[in-house]
């Protein structure tokens, strides 16, 4: 186990490495740090004493060193659009858009486990292939249009819910950094719509997911054993199935939610959400590559964290996994 | 010796097929979107692309049935003056032609990393396994993003405009190969070591020859699974790149930008661009996921649970 764990971490050192390396490369092929710092109206002479001074003419591996230095200081360097540390700007933006995965997330639990249940269950029912139906249809609506078809029914037909935006925000920890739109009755509002486009995406795959494991522990030995045993149906479904659906589910569940951070680009864009996404779109249409590979090695960096922490988690659990990647 | 067409009309393939109307509306419904985007150019009432058959003055016309609608023009026209149904003929002669190249490079370079993979083995699969691995732990729509953005700036706005379709076929095709070599990894390792394989050692085929003629034909059935959702993806791929203005410009729509345009006349309450793209998108990968969902269940019914 303990082989395992590290061979995960050295694994996750590596894949940050190239990832910066690619991030680096691509900042210092496309970027003029020079002109963002001084402008246009600069010299020759006094560009080459800035570059030189700032180590741009120094070999490509000196500079990556130092990048990756700065970055494991937290130091990203300075966004061209906030003219702030990048890892600030991003720290700052953070908060909007892990909301809006929690709210969706906690959605996506509250009907997908119900519906998965049942319609394991009972699979003949009329209601679940309703569902089945409906899971289909949901896979094939991408995500902005439902949220564009949000909008124009209760934003600007119905007129119930507002239709961009946060609403009103409270400062939980009173230092300008976590914005929360969960404690306001306007924030809330703001919060419905954006967080039921974001869960319809992936509710239909958690539906069927959850449907097609529970169906397949229902076939189980021990099952039928406790069928012969005389339990109450209940008892059978809620203790002895649910529970031995819900190990892959949540695995499933831990590492979708990398996914849910990739749909959010576009749910921020269509609700005018002040997140990550927003900001990351804003920095390409703007061109401010430091804030652009801040943003790529940050969000890199969550997913292989994520990724190693559940591997490790399913390593201690389900011991095939740790044992097959040796010899 | 029978024919391989009379093979294929005895096969319980056709046979379970002609037994699923699903099935069969929606493989109907995918040839007559491919009929319209192939005919676009001759069936279409106006040419978009070409400046001269628009005029700004016709633009937002409502739909011809409803109020303020003109016969000209039956589902209405969009901001620049376009009708409707032409723009959307064309934007889904583009989406479908993206769709289709970006799953082509997707399988070509899968097949040839899976096959690789799976024949060759030891170090080769090791390394290639883990590249997989790896991306496919991260999101593939992030990874098109992302990907989009850094060619955006590298190339200037309408350089990359220029080069849309080349450049998304590309982007959306190394972002899903993973799922290809994975796909034909498994079939390779299932089928190396079976006897047809051993014959054709013997008689002395060369390793490439054996994979490519013998091995690849066999792995066949799970490639058509996955392919027909690989398509569905790589259109909504296409769309999302497009609504964040990574992809097909205004001037040469695919569903995707006509959406995006609509959006931002949306709250004048002109719901028709937006609204007209969008229920053709979802009727086509609605269909592709009907037909591709029908096909796990009747080739492999096991294989593909997830």
């Amino acid at each position: 186990m303990f082989a395992f764990i590290i061979r995960r971490t050295l694994q996750a050192i590596m894949v940050m490495l190239v990832i910066s390396l690619i991030g680096f490369s691509i900042k210092s092929n496309i970027g003029d740090p020079v002109r963002d710092l001084v402008g246009e109206r600069v010299t020759p002479a006094e560009r080459a004493a800035i570059a030189d001074k700032l180590g741009l003419n120094d070999p490509f591996f000196i500079q990556y060193t130092r990048f990756v230095k700065n970055v494991l200081h937290g130091d990203f360097g300075t966004s061209l659009i906030y003219r702030k540390p990048c890892l600030e700007v991003i720290l700052k933006h953070a908060p909007a858009t892990i909301e809006l995965v929690l709210g969706a997330a906690l959605i996506i639990i509250l009907i997908s486990l119900p519906l998965g249940v049942f319609s394991a269950l009972k699979p003949k029912h009329l209601f679940s292939r309703f569902i089945m139906g409906f899971s289909t249809l949901g896979v094939s609506i991408p995500v902005f249009l439902t949220a564009i078809m949000f909008i124009y029914l209760f934003a600007v037909t119905l007129g119930w819910l507002p239709s961009y935006g946060r609403g009103e925000t409270v400062d939980i920890f009173n230092n300008g950094y976590w914005n929360s739109g969960f404690l306001t009755i306007d924030g809330l509002k703001h919060l419905v719509l954006p967080c039921i486009s974001l869960a319809s995406i992936m509710l239909p795959l958690y539906i069927r997911l959850i449907r097609s494991e529970m169906m397949e522990v229902l076939e189980t030995e021990y099952i039928k054993y406790a069928w012969a045993k005389g339990l109450s149906p209940k008892r059978i479904w809620l203790v002895h199935a649910f529970k031995n659906t819900l190990l892959p589910v949540v695995t499933v569940f831990g590492l979708q939610i990398g996914i849910m951070f990739a749909f959010t680009i576009l749910t921020e864009t269509v609700f005018q959400w002040q997140g990550m996404g927003f900001m990351f779109l804003e920095a390409i249409q703007r061109a401010d590559i430091s804030l652009l590979i801040a943003y790529l090695v940050v969000v890199a960096s969550v997913f292989v964290l994520v990724n190693t922490l559940v591997d490790i988690f399913y390593g201690f659990i389900n011991p095939t996994v740790r044992i097959a990647g040796t010899k | 010796m029978k024919s391989s067409l009379q093979k294929f009309k005895e096969s319980y393939f056709l046979y379970s097929f002609k037994r699923d109307k699903v099935a069969m509306a929606s493989f109907i419904a995918i040839l007559i979107f491919i009929a319209l985007a192939i005919t676009a150019p001759w069936i279409a009432p106006m040419n978009p692309y070409d400046s001269n058959n628009i005029d700004i003055m016709n633009s937002e016309i409502a739909p011809s049935w409803t109020k303020g609608g003109q016969a000209d023009f039956p589902l209405g026209t969009d901001n620049m003056g376009r009708d409707m149904l032409s723009t959307m003929l064309y934007g889904l002669r583009t989406s479908i032609m993206i769709g289709i190249g970006a799953v082509s490079l997707q399988a070509l370079i899968g097949i040839f990393m899976g096959l690789s993979a799976g024949y060759l083995g030891g170090k080769t699969d090791a390394i290639l396994m883990r590249i997989a691995d790896i991306q496919f732990s991260f999101p593939y729509l992030m990874l098109a993003i992302l990907v989009g953005a850094i060619f955006q700036i590298v190339f200037g706005i309408s350089r990359y405009e220029q080069l849309a379709v080349p450049l998304l076929i590309l982007i959306i095709g190394f972002a899903e190969w993973p799922m290809y070599a994975r796909t034909i990894r498994a079939s390779v390792m299932r089928e190396k070591n079976k006897e047809y394989v051993e014959a054709a050692k013997v008689i002395g085929l060369s390793k490439p020859v054996i994979m490519v003629r013998h091995v690849l034909p066999n792995s066949l059935t799970s490639l058509m699974v996955i392919s027909t959702i690989q398509i569905a993806n790589a259109v909504m791929s296409e769309a999302a790149l497009s609504f964040l203005g990574l992809g097909m410009p205004v001037t040469m729509p695919s569903l995707g930008s006509l959406i995006r345009s609509g959006f931002d006349y949306i709250f004048s309450g002109s719901w028709w661009i937006t609204v007209f793209p969008g229920i053709l998108l979802i009727l086509f990968v609605l269909a592709i996921n009907l037909l591709g969902d029908w096909l796990r269940d009747v080739l492999n019914p096991k294989l593909y649970k997830d």
